[in-house]
């Protein structure tokens, strides 16, 4: 099992292997690449970078060539590919604009184009893991550096001058000493002749010379498009002769159809025709579960179709999964040793010996991705050629997983990646493309399938469901001295591999084996959990769970202490330093350790700043309490401080939320801002309302009146963001994903700081009305 | 046969009466800036304005709307230029985007009732509409520029 512990997410995990045993440069070979370069990993080379990242691990790595990047046209258009999915954070604005930069392109002047999925092409395209910006802003510096040279190069020739005595700027190439200048449209030609440079000899710009980066002042390229409704999504693609499908799949995971009657279906009027689709034995990865589909001249006939299907199913082994029975069950097993996956010291002595132990049992949900575009795919399959659009993470490992599922080479898959209406990690899994696939090649026609609200709560790939146990055992005078943490959650592993029940490293690594308090004694266990439904990632993963429960426990030591929060967090801190923990994969989100270490001097700033920005300690009115919560996830570091206040009856708002984050070295704070501001909203949608329960099996919820989200009218006073300015060659690291977690815990402290109620059971429901 | 006018043209329908408009003008009629979020009138993607009036189009049947006008997102404005569009785009509302033309299409409709509404109005006329990029503060804020200027 140890490749799952492999990058990537597990996405082909298969491929992890692959690419570890065999070499970057032999793959190359064996498909007859020649021109151009395809670098091995790891890309940056030390001399020209003060850092190191995971991106050259990655399935497929990373490639840098302006070639294949960038295009310029003899009118001055330059094109630059964004090879990764756009779903909200900004990417396919973000990674070009870094190429712009460094090439001294003007931005007006840039189109952006969508890569298809082809990492041989392209390199690695999963859009997950808050990776994007972190991995490629060297990368697509590189590129940009590498066009601007060949310009430059061209413009010397020209002139019969030496290179070095010309200069990019702003869209044209200018030799000073003569005055000349050329436009980057009038040397496309001639520039496209030049050979590549070879990465090591690039100079990359003086950031002091920057005009995008790190300004905030260039807003996303589909802005226009989304406001007057010509974005498209996958859900907007249309094909002549394409037929609408909607899917009834089984209504458990891992259940069977055992008959169906299409009668009444059919005599509805638009509905053309239904048929069977393949389903897979879970777990099976991302295959598609089966099912009936009718397929009709629109989607509205296509579902009043569906409604009008009898069918029966045998639920099979998962049938009896309870989500009260299973609360329980793992509730016991917190409360037993497990596998231990962290150890200093000799914490179980330490909580014998401790003057006062203060013990929280923290539960979380299954959560549901519920982006707002629900999963969508068009296929159209000819013989053994396959074109899919569609909303995917994954545009490679969706080529991949469309050419096995169909039997057909992947040379012969096009996918096209349309924006997405939200991910948050359900749209690395591309079932919904592969149902495509599989009915448009029976049916001989394009076919779209749309999931309905309803199918995407009953058949998501949840956010798993979880017990964390802490044990904080404190010495006489208040300070911690054992810190028991044991975290019990169906594993994502076991939508890979039937019967897996420990945790993943890169499951492990968030937030419990990498947990940065100094305390002597520490033991981090991890005791057995089956699974009995499909679990996926969801935006910052196991982070939410353990933030929750280690952040909470702050607020909970605090008030046995009777100290203020964020001095208690701080003393938990300890001083600053790179932290080591005892454990035998960190994983550090595939990162290395020396580029992205634990350290507690950028925790401690975060928590000061939004301390003094959050004004930590003001007085509030009755009723209203302030929590705080900090956590280190996706190597980004990031800190919440969280107003709340309770009405008499019970009834929460959030006047004010401030965040502060440090994630390095940055390209856009003005998407930081949305992606944090945003990250509020999730941060209490779930605490307040997520939840997905099961009952004989079934998911219990339908749709957005019982699987609730925060609306506007709920929806935080005012949320302010604060972004750490990063010293010279600090990392990139995450954004997307680490502005979630801290926010329930900084919630539920700020609940206690109000009520004196000490809430342990997420989601917060009605308990403050009890 | 149903005629409707969409964003100002004549169209008709002589399939299943009940099917919800939404459907009718993405599948039928090719305007896809109208989203499919929920079909239970819970979210508000699918907002569209009949008449003077925002309206849930995934539970309103095209029979429903017969003769009435319908204005969808790409109707709202010839270029694109509604002040609440403009207004969006001076904020930098959207994250993902696909909940925005329904977004935009409620506070559109809003502003005609109500051209100066309040916070506490704006928070509850928009409440109806679910972005789960969580763009609300932008939203409120665009709202508010769209009705006064500032």
């Amino acid at each position: 099992m140890n490749f799952i512990d492999k990058p990537a997410k597990l996405r082909g995990f298969e491929k992890s292997i692959r690419v570890e045993k065999v070499s970057r440069r032999s793959i190359l070979k064996g498909l007859g690449v020649t021109g151009g370069f395809v670098l091995a990993a790891p890309v940056m080379s030390r001399q020209a970078f003060a850092y190191e990242t995971g991106a050259g691990k990655m399935p497929h790595g990373v490639v840098v060539d302006p070639r294949v990047f960038v295009a310029v046209a003899p009118d001055g258009t330059v094109t630059i590919l964004a090879h990764r999915s756009e779903m909200g954070t900004g990417v396919r604005t973000s990674l070009p604009l870094i190429v712009a930069e460094e090439m001294e392109a003007d931005w007006s002047k840039v189109k952006v184009q969508q890569a298809h999925g082809d990492e041989v092409k392209f390199g690695n395209q999963d859009t997950d893991g808050s990776r994007s910006t972190r991995h490629y802003l060297i990368p697509m510096r590189q590129i940009g550096a590498s066009a601007r040279s060949m310009l430059e190069q061209a413009a010397a020739k020209r002139w019969g001058v030496p290179a070095t005595e010309v200069k990019a700027v702003n869209h044209e190439v200018v030799h000073s000493a003569s005055g000349r200048k050329l436009g980057f449209g009038e040397l496309a030609a001639d520039a496209a002749k030049e050979s590549v440079p070879a990465i090591e000899g690039l100079k990359l710009k003086d950031p002091k010379d920057f005009r995008y980066l790190g300004k905030g002042q260039v807003s996303i390229v589909d802005l226009h498009d989304i406001t007057t409704g010509k974005a498209r999504y996958g859900a907007d693609v249309r094909l002549p002769g394409m037929k609408y499908a909607v899917i009834a799949r089984p209504p458990v995971t891992g259940g069977k159809l055992v008959k169906f009657d299409a009668e009444a279906a059919l005599k509805v009027p638009g509905v053309e025709k239904v048929m069977q689709v393949r389903g897979w034995p879970w777990p099976s990865k991302f295959q598609p579960l089966g099912g009936v589909a009718v397929i009709a001249r629109n989607t509205g006939a296509a579902i009043k179709g569906r409604d009008a299907l009898k069918l029966t199913w045998d639920d099979g082994a998962n049938g009896k999964y309870d989500s009260v029975a299973y609360r329980k069950e793992l509730e016991e097993a917190s409360r037993k040793p497990g596998l231990v996956v962290r150890q200093e010291g000799d914490a179980d002595a330490a909580l014998k010996s401790a003057d006062k132990v203060v013990v929280g049992e923290y539960y979380l949900p299954h959560l549901a991705h519920v982006s707002m575009e629900p999963p969508v795919a068009v296929a159209d399959v000819k013989g053994d050629k396959a074109e899919i659009w569609a909303p995917v993470q994954s545009p490679g490992g969706t080529r991949e997983d469309v050419a096995k599922t169909l039997g057909i080479p992947e040379g012969n898959v096009t996918v096209n990646v349309t924006l997405l209406g939200g991910g948050f990690g359900r749209k690395s899994k591309c079932d919904f493309a592969l149902e495509a696939a599989l009915l448009s090649k029976e049916l001989g026609a394009p076919v779209k399938v749309q999931w309905t609200r309803e199918d995407d709560l009953h058949h998501d790939f949840l956010h798993t469901v979880s017990v964390e146990r802490i044990e904080a055992g404190l010495d006489k005078s208040g300070k911690v001295i054992a810190w028991r943490h044991r975290s019990v959650a169906p594993t994502i592993a076991s939508t890979f591999a039937a019967g897996a029940k420990h945790a993943a490293a890169f499951e492990l690594g968030m937030g419990l084996v990498d947990m940065p308090f100094e305390i002597a004694n520490i033991s981090c266990e991890n005791p057995e959990a089956a699974a009995f439904t499909r679990i996926g990632w969801f935006r910052s993963v196991s982070n939410i769970p353990r933030a929750f429960a280690v952040q909470s426990m702050v607020g909970e030591i605090a008030a046995a202490t009777g100290r203020d929060q964020k001095e208690t967090l701080l003393a938990l801190i300890g001083s600053p330093r790179i932290v080591k923990p005892a454990v035998k994969d960190m994983w550090n989100y595939g990162e290395p350790y020396d580029s992205y270490p634990i350290d507690t001097a950028r925790l401690r700033k975060v928590v000061e700043l939004v301390a003094e920005k959050g004004e930590w300690g003001r007085t509030v009115p009755k009723g209203h309490g302030l929590g705080i919560a900090v956590h280190r996830s996706f190597v980004s570091y990031i800190a919440t401080i969280v107003e709340v206040a309770v009405d008499d009856k019970g009834k929460l708002t959030v006047p004010r939320v401030d965040t502060a984050i440090d994630c390095g070295t940055y390209v856009n704070p003005e998407r930081i801002a949305s992606q944090i501001e945003g990250a509020a909203i999730m941060g209490l949608s779930l605490a307040k309302y997520g939840a997905v329960t099961f009952k004989d099996g079934k998911v219990e919820q339908k749709n957005f009146d019982d699987f609730q989200v925060i609306r506007m009218d709920e929806s935080p006073g005012v949320t302010n963001v604060y972004i750490v300015p990063p010293a010279p060659d600090t990392p990139p690291s995450g954004v997307g994903e680490p502005g979630v977690p801290p926010f329930a815990p900084a919630l539920m402290n700020a609940i206690f700081a109000a009520t004196g109620k000490r809430i342990r059971s997420m989601p917060l429901g009605k308990q403050l009305e009890a | 046969m149903i005629k409707v006018k969409i964003n100002g043209q004549e169209q008709s329908w002589d399939g299943d009466p009940d099917l919800p408009l939404l459907w009718f003008l993405r599948d039928e009629a090719g305007l896809t800036g109208t989203k499919f979020g929920c079909g239970q009138a819970l979210c508000g993607a699918c907002t569209v304005i009949v008449d003077k009036e925002a309206v849930r189009s995934c539970i309103t049947s095209i029979n429903d709307v017969a003769g009435r006008e319908i204005t969808t997102i790409e109707g709202l404005h010839p270029n694109g230029d509604h002040p609440v569009q403009k207004a969006w785009r001076q904020v930098n509302v959207p994250q993902c985007g696909f909940c925005q033309a329904g977004q935009i299409m409620q506070a559109a409709a809003l502003l005609m009732e109500n051209p100066k509404p309040s916070h506490d109005q704006i928070r509850e006329a928009m409440a109806g509409n679910i972005c789960r990029c969580g763009c609300y503060q932008r939203i409120e804020n665009a709202v508010h520029l769209a009705s006064t200027g500032v």
